[in-house]
């Protein structure tokens, strides 16, 4: 006979299936806090409690790409592809851009706009194209970012468009307090937009203007939504997260290895584009032949993106 | 007897202490409530719009939210200047008040991380910033850092506070060997809170305006100035409104420190000048932008100048009342000069630190910045919890320092207080 026990024991099932109930619960509760915090009543318990990127295993990522993917679909009623894709061995991305071509048309900014699923409203522009007077040089006092004449080039100014300059040493991957963003193998800085906590420390630290902070919920039309997305590029963003240019890294690290928007559309073919480590790519080809600037060179972030006088 | 159940009833009784006093009392309570309710409205708002409801944007991606948090942890830091006197050089009559500083400080951290709390964009993933749980960017980036010394200054901070009081309430002397290391340890954990967050600013080479090497030494000339004003008049108040008997000596001793640190810190802000002006460089823009204004395409601007010389003006006229020692001893001027140089380094801190540094912006554009109708409800709101928590304590605090409240006559004189309502007995 057994020992008579002054308080029954539940069998063992009973109080793993407690404990779990109660640890549920507390995820729940947790999850439903910090979705009030969120302000929009969207958050889910598995979104909330969804770990660094990096530091995810496969299935993991397997699992949140489902996850967003039906998010989107509910959201767009059409099939959006998340891709995860790695970056390629042996190709460090590099960028040219040739000022005296250059004519400040801006199809670039739109492209990217359309490309990259940015919020129309407010819009976010990963592109700035300055406006510069030619007898001042590259002086950013005499920059003007909102000129809107009838057409251009205007007489007495030359244009400098401006985006992430993927630098060898960027000051924005230092601040970040969470490790949200990273610079890859490829050299493309990336955000993890689940990881970041918008606290706009890395917007400070640019000097570039290039990172760009979701102000409010980003509207984007239906219609307008690109479906050929990346995870640490061009998928739709949630409000509150900082985002950038990715060098369009769903194009560029695809099986075409496609150019990017801005690239593509260029009407004067001011936009060079190609991997470092190959010596007859046209990014090699330009810093062979041109003589080539980095902006900023005296803060040593040491761009990937150059600068050059092509005439 | 330091013991679980003493200190359960100290908790039960240092509540019934909160939550019972005088119909001022409950009215300035009732207050600041409502100020709180306020600002949680205006809060509210922002969590369900985003942060599109304040004026803050791309070009000046940090306002009035992370300047008030600056402003604070100077406020934080500067209960040292009553650490030192009293413990330092061990000079008796501030001893006895250096437990205000302790809780001002406690009061000035918990804005602090409020602050930073409504300024993020993502306050659901808080937990990211949390050491093992979340994934905190340390060493490297300076807000982990940050993050660190704060919480470590608050729990430090606020351990001292309740010790003391528990102490004091158990009707025992404190133990020194205890009290004396951690009170000396805040000392350099309080020019730490204040000098990692210049650092914050300091290290970003994008910003000339804060990529200044005396950024950190004017950080804590200004804090030390700017802390002890709200002291000084909070001393004032207590003498006048509890039993608790503050020298006259404390308060101008205090005053004399607070004398040199304005004259440092004028000192300093000139040598900044100096430099910005006479070399005229490019970088020289910014702080053209807060004093004189800028102008750019036809257009004049100027928001700040009026401020920057309000600032300046404000803290100059302080820095003289607290010198002259016939205008440091009187009360009437003393007191206007706490209120000048508090305005003097709040404006400096609030307006003068953070606009001008990110005006123009990277790219040379003029962002106009002024804070918006959220955003000023929400400090406002943050501000009035402040006050509550630092009202709460002292309403708990000042009774047990007095030696009116210990665990033998404290619930018997709440029971005798017909106003009060009864405790239940354990």
């Amino acid at each position: 006979m057994t020992e008579q026990l002054p308080m029954p024991t539940p069998p063992p099932s009973d109080e793993s299936g407690c404990g779990t109930s109660r640890r549920a619960f507390l995820g729940t509760a947790v999850a439903t806090v910090a979705t009030a915090l969120t302000g929009c009543g969207k958050l889910s318990k598995e979104e909330f409690l969804q770990h660094h990127f990096k530091e995810l295993s496969k299935d993991e990522v397997a699992t949140i790409i489902a996850r967003l993917e039906a998010e989107y679909k509910e959201k767009y009623h059409k099939t959006v592809k998340v891709g995860t894709e790695g970056p390629i061995p042996g190709v460090i991305f590099g960028y040219g851009l040739d000022l005296s071509r250059c004519i400040g048309c801006r199809r670039c900014v739109h492209a990217c706009v359309k490309e990259n699923n940015q919020s129309r409203s407010p819009e976010i522009q990963w592109i700035r194209v300055l406006q510069m007077d030619k007898e001042d040089g590259v002086n950013l006092e005499h920059a003007e970012q909102y000129y809107n004449p009838a057409e251009v080039p205007q007489e007495g100014h030359f244009y400098m468009p401006v985006q992430c300059q993927q630098c060898k040493k960027p000051p924005c991957i230092k601040v970040c307090p969470v490790g949200a963003t990273w610079k890859e193998k490829d050299g493309i800085v990336v955000v993890d937009y689940n990881w970041c906590i918008g606290c706009r420390y890395c917007m400070a630290a640019c000097p570039y203007g290039a990172r760009h902070f979701n102000w409010g919920e980003p509207h984007l039309d239906a219609a307008d939504v690109n479906p050929d997305t990346h995870y640490l590029g061009n998928r739709p963003r949630p409000k509150g997260v900082v985002e950038k240019c990715t060098f369009c890294i769903q194009r560029t690290r695809g099986k075409e290895q496609r150019y990017t928007a801005c690239v593509e559309i260029c009407p004067t073919g001011s936009r060079k584009f190609g991997n470092l480590l190959d010596p007859k790519s046209e990014i090699r080809q330009v810093l062979e032949t041109k003589r080539v600037f980095k902006f900023k060179e005296d803060l040593n972030t040491q761009p990937t993106f150059f600068y050059f006088y092509g005439v | 007897m330091v013991n679980v159940r003493n200190f359960k009833n100290f908790i039960v009784d240092t509540a019934t202490l909160m939550a019972t006093g005088s119909r001022i009392y409950y009215m300035w309570v009732g207050f600041l409530l409502v100020l709180i309710a306020m600002g949680g409205i205006a809060y509210a708002n922002q969590l369900h719009k985003g942060l599109l409801v304040t004026n803050m944007r791309d070009q000046v991606s940090w306002g009035f939210y992370i300047g008030n948090f600056t402003f604070l942890v100077g406020v934080a830091a500067a209960s040292i200047m009553l650490v030192i006197p009293a413990y330092v050089y061990d000079w008796g009559p501030i001893k006895e008040i250096t437990i205000l500083g302790e809780m001002l400080a406690v009061t000035a951290l918990i804005m602090c991380l409020g602050f930073v709390m409504v300024d993020i964009g993502r306050p659901d993933r808080f937990w990211h910033i949390m050491p093992l749980v979340g994934h905190l960017n340390w060493p490297v980036s300076m807000l982990a850092w940050d993050v660190i010394v704060l919480n470590l200054y608050l729990l430090l901070n606020w351990f001292v506070v309740t010790y003391l009081l528990f102490s004091a309430y158990l009707e025992k002397h404190y133990k020194k060997a205890l009290v004396l290391p951690l009170v000396l340890l805040s000392i350099p954990m309080a020019v730490s809170i204040h000098t990692v967050t210049a650092y914050l600013y300091n290290g970003l080479a994008a910003r000339p305006y804060w990529n200044s090497a005396i950024l950190a030494p004017r950080f804590l000339a200004s804090a030390f100035c700017s802390g002890p004003a709200v002291l000084l008049i909070l001393l004032q108040v207590l003498r006048k409104t509890t039993r608790l008997q503050i020298k006259d000596e404390a308060i101008f001793k205090i005053a004399e420190l607070m004398a040199y640190t304005m004259g440092f810190n004028l000192f300093l802000t000139a040598a900044e000048s100096f430099k910005e002006l006479y070399s005229g460089t490019e970088h020289m823009v910014y702080f053209k932008y807060l004093l004189f204004g800028i102008e750019k395409n036809g257009v004049h601007y100027n928001t700040l100048v009026p401020f920057a010389w309000a600032s300046i003006i404000t803290g100059f006229v302080a820095f003289l009342l607290f010198l002259i020692p016939k205008t440091r001893t009187n009360w009437v001027t003393l007191n206007i000069g706490c209120v000048l140089i508090y305005s003097s380094v709040y404006i400096e801190k609030g307006m003068g630190l953070i606009i001008p540094g990110l005006t123009p912006d990277a790219l040379g554009e003029i962002y106009v910045y002024r804070p918006s109708f959220t955003e000023v409800a929400v400090t406002m709101g943050v501000f009035a919890l402040g006050a509550l928590v630092f009202t709460i304590m002292l309403k708990a605090a000042v009774p047990m320092m007095l030696g009116e409240f210990t665990i033998s006559k404290g619930r018997m004189a709440a029971k005798a207080d017909p106003e009060t309502e009864p405790v239940q007995a354990h």
